[in-house]
């Protein structure tokens, strides 16, 4: 338990405000986008600075303070990085999908026919 | 525990805590169910960010495995929410 030095609390404290502006500015952007393919990209912002924020400070922070390279927060950024484009390309399989079956005008044509199954609907 | 770090890690817990009302609009709000689904992936992060930032502020080690099972339920469960809604069914 050594004490923390000057420089390694504004660095953690710059991280932690900067994720939190991150995940502010994406909540606003899933907000306020008119529409459903476009309001998934402001997530990613979360999902990237917002968590890499965090786990930095983390990091930076549990190490000096246990004087050892304590890397477990770095765990959750490397789950999250598998786990969320697969959530997020079923989501955008979902919304083509449903659109498809809708009959939505704005919705791009297959680009193979025949392979997917509401594509006559 | 320094001001700095309580102060920054209150701020980004008030800024969580906005972004998750603002996520919550979405959510009761969205047009369709990908819009809600989505949103509600969303707030399992935050409540993620909220732990991790938490286990800061305190200095405690604890946190750190919440977050993890969080994460880990939150794949689960949009990804099976998802399935559903694009097949009618989680397991074919």
């Amino acid at each position: 338990m050594t004490p923390i030095p000057g420089w390694v609390e504004v660095v953690v404290a710059a991280l932690l405000v900067s994720s939190g502006v991150f995940v502010l500015i994406s909540a606003i952007g899933l907000l306020r986008l008119p529409d459903f393919f476009l309001r998934m990209h402001p997530p990613a912002l979360a999902y990237t600075f917002g968590s890499w924020c965090v786990a930095l400070a983390g990091i930076l922070y549990f190490s000096v303070r246990e004087s050892r390279l304590a890397l477990h927060p770095w765990l959750i950024v490397i789950f999250l990085s598998m786990t969320v484009p697969v959530t997020t390309v079923l989501l955008a399989r979902v919304a083509l999908f449903r659109r498809r079956a809708a009959g939505s005008a704005d919705t791009p044509p297959p680009l193979s026919p025949g392979r997917e199954a509401p594509t006559e609907v | 525990m320094s001001i700095w770090i309580s102060s920054a890690a209150a701020f980004a817990v008030g800024c969580y805590a906005l972004a998750s009302v603002l996520v919550l609009v979405r959510l009761i709000k969205g047009p369709r169910a990908q819009d809600r689904v989505f949103a509600l992936d969303l707030l399992y992060f935050h409540a993620l960010l909220v732990l991790l930032v938490l286990g800061i502020r305190h200095e405690n080690d604890t946190y750190f495995e919440a977050a993890l099972l969080i994460a880990l339920f939150g794949f689960v469960s949009s990804s099976a929410m998802a399935k559903f809604i694009l097949r009618g069914e989680v397991i074919e």
